[in-house]
């Protein structure tokens, strides 16, 4: 029982991480459709970033929120200069530019980093913490309270301001919302903003688990992709939930099913997803999209 | 024949012409090259059918090329079996095996089907490797080249190019009947709007689990190709990365575009080459480069980019056909 408990614990702490990265992609594809397959590394970019600002002598925290910071200004930048002139071209146009992001960031990032990896710190303390007999990793915990909060934070801003609202509007029905005032094209262009500040926290919390290398967000992006599709492309809460659902699954089918191991426990964790896809073809809460004929 | 396709098909033959005289002018390597552009294509042409003609979205094309390759590989290895017959097998082999997963691929529309198949992508390395008896774990299989048969002088290379350019042609003209007739259609009308095609009389869900088994044919072939080509074949050359350079291929060449192919297989094979030769310090960073350029200069593709070309060169004559036209031709669902 006590390893069941540690295993969700660490599973929930792993599955923080795809939740923030496929709240970022669900951002960006409920309002434009588009599939950002640039995200994982631009997560991975602004985590170099980070670990650049600490070796410059940065304080853990301060590094982080001014990465926070770059990464948001980033994503809009990337917005308005790559993606702005693709905007009308066909879905799978859009997304062939994002591949083209990702190869392009992965490849200056191995340039200027180089490829070996490179310890990130963490900023919790090394030492687990025990209750009762189950043994907690502290940076598992933390990680899962970032994750917590940034959801909170998000979810206020969303829910409570005129800005949150605009840019809901936005996504959800453009024509209207621009023609009650609403500057279209630059909501879009916070959500990337938003949406890279997601992956950044991403980034930088699963570094100190995997070590900072060009290929950090390799798998990552793959388990957001599909926890993403498990909650439902179209709904930001089940896309968090479904990264949850997906980091316990992983974790406890890694642990207890024996002939699966730690190989085949990848493919393993995409087979269910396919199978609830099957049962549930739109994700746990993803919602039909009626179309008119 | 009627006079408006003859400028086409002269067209047709003289580049068919110019392939076959490439063997005598380049070297074996740059030949091989070319092989490989013809075996891409097909691929390209086979992932096209699913994603640009029928609108079903493949992450996992890969797979496929996987399967038809270790057919043709270890019934060449086990049981001697000559590869001109391994060809064809791996692609009757691969229509039942996607017509299979076309099947509960029906449930799935875009995103989700794309994951579907990309996660077929991301298994078939590991299964692969799993069954070692069979495929030789990691290791691969190691073949030889076919030599020319009939006493012709020819070089492995040269031979094989030329058994990759009749393969090609024969599967392009099938390919090209196959979309430009009534079964094309039903294919292309149900990618517009599934529901009216099916009040039509189109059965739906037959017409695309078959589009699926023969797409996975065309690429299963296009992997048999490649192990006799390439004379090796080991689980980590099928990995995502195929699937996804697959669809960077049909894409940049132009979905829904049989042409398309060919510029598609062109580009990935030379482009990152090039990119290569320009930065050896970060040669992705230029292919990247070179992806977003091409779609920002032609967002439909190197066929779509050619055919607005040339509409706007023959405007006068064909105005109001071209206008209508290319958004329609060029068009893709999600």
């Amino acid at each position: 029982m006590d390893i069941f408990i540690q295993q969700v614990v660490s599973g929930l702490a792993t599955g923080g991480i795809y939740a923030s990265l496929a709240l970022a992609l669900v951002m960006i594809y409920q309002a434009t459709d588009v599939v950002n397959f640039a995200q994982g590394e631009l997560a991975m970019f602004a985590t170099y970033i980070c670990w650049s600002l600490i070796n410059a002598g940065m304080p853990y925290w301060a590094a982080f929120l001014t990465t926070l910071a770059i990464a948001f200004v980033g994503g809009v930048v990337i917005e308005r200069v790559v993606i702005r002139p693709v905007e009308n071209a066909p879905i799978l146009s859009i997304v062939m530019v994002t591949l083209g992001l990702l190869v392009i960031c992965n490849s200056v990032a191995g340039w200027i980093w180089t490829y070996l990896q490179k310890p990130f710190p963490s900023p919790f303390s090394p030492n687990p913490f025990k209750v009762g007999n189950v043994v907690f990793g502290a940076h598992d915990v933390g990680q899962i309270q970032v994750t917590l909060l940034v959801l909170l934070c998000i979810y206020l801003f969303f829910r409570f301001t005129p800005l949150g609202l605009a840019m809901r509007a936005a996504a959800h029905n453009p024509v209207s919302s621009r023609l009650v005032g609403i500057r279209v094209g630059w909501m879009l262009a916070l959500g990337w903003g938003l949406a890279a500040v997601f992956g950044a926290v991403a980034g930088m919390m699963v570094a100190p688990v995997l070590t900072l290398e060009p290929n950090l967000m390799g798998g990552v992006q793959i388990y957001a992709f599909a926890a993403a599709t498990l909650g439902g492309f179209t709904s930001p809460g089940g896309a968090v939930l479904g990264g949850f659902i997906v980091g316990v699954v992983e974790n406890l089918v890694g642990t207890y099913v024996s002939f699966i191991g730690t190989e085949l426990k990848f493919t393993v964790a995409l087979a269910m997803i396919i199978v609830v896809l099957l049962v549930k073809p739109t994700g746990l809460f993803g919602s039909t999209v009626v179309k008119r004929v | 024949m009627s006079a408006r396709h003859l400028p086409r098909l002269i067209g047709l033959l003289a580049l068919l012409l110019a392939a076959c005289a490439l063997p005598f002018v380049l070297s074996n390597f740059r030949l091989f090259q070319f092989s490989q552009v013809y075996i891409y294509a097909i691929a390209i042409l086979g992932l096209n059918m699913l994603t640009g003609y029928n609108g079903q979205f493949s992450l996992g094309h890969g797979a496929f090329y996987a399967v038809g390759a270790y057919v043709s590989a270890i019934m060449m290895d086990r049981w001697n079996v000559p590869y001109g017959w391994t060809i064809p097998v791996a692609g009757v082999l691969c229509l039942i095996v996607g017509f299979l997963f076309g099947l509960p691929a029906l449930r799935l529309e875009g995103l989700y089907l794309a994951l579907a198949t990309f996660s077929l992508a991301l298994a078939v390395p590991q299964i692969l490797k799993y069954f070692e008896h069979w495929t030789g774990g990691s290791q691969g299989i190691v073949l030889s080249k076919p030599s020319a048969p009939f006493g012709l002088r020819l070089n492995p290379d040269q031979w094989l190019y030329f058994v990759t350019l009749g393969v090609l042609v024969l599967l392009f003209w099938l390919g090209a009947n196959l979309l430009r007739g009534r079964v094309g259609r039903a294919i292309v009308a149900i990618r517009d709007n599934h529901i009216a095609a099916e009040a039509m009389g189109i059965n739906t869900a037959l017409y695309k689990s078959l589009v699926f088994g023969v797409s996975a044919a065309y690429t299963g072939v296009a992997g048999a190709l490649s192990a006799c080509v390439i004379a090796y074949v080991a689980p980590d050359s099928f990995n995502v990365f195929l699937s996804v350079t697959l669809l960077i291929g049909s894409v940049i060449g132009g979905l829904a575009s049989i042409s398309g192919a060919v510029f598609g297989a062109l580009f990935i094979q030379f482009v990152p080459n090039w990119a290569q030769d320009i930065s050896k310090a970060a040669p992705w960073a230029i292919f990247g480069v070179f992806l977003i350029g091409f779609m920002y200069l032609m967002p439909f593709g190197i066929a779509g980019g050619i055919r607005l070309l040339w509409i706007r060169a023959t405007r006068s004559r064909v105005q109001q056909e071209g206008r209508s036209a290319v958004p329609s031709q060029a068009h893709t669902t999600t």
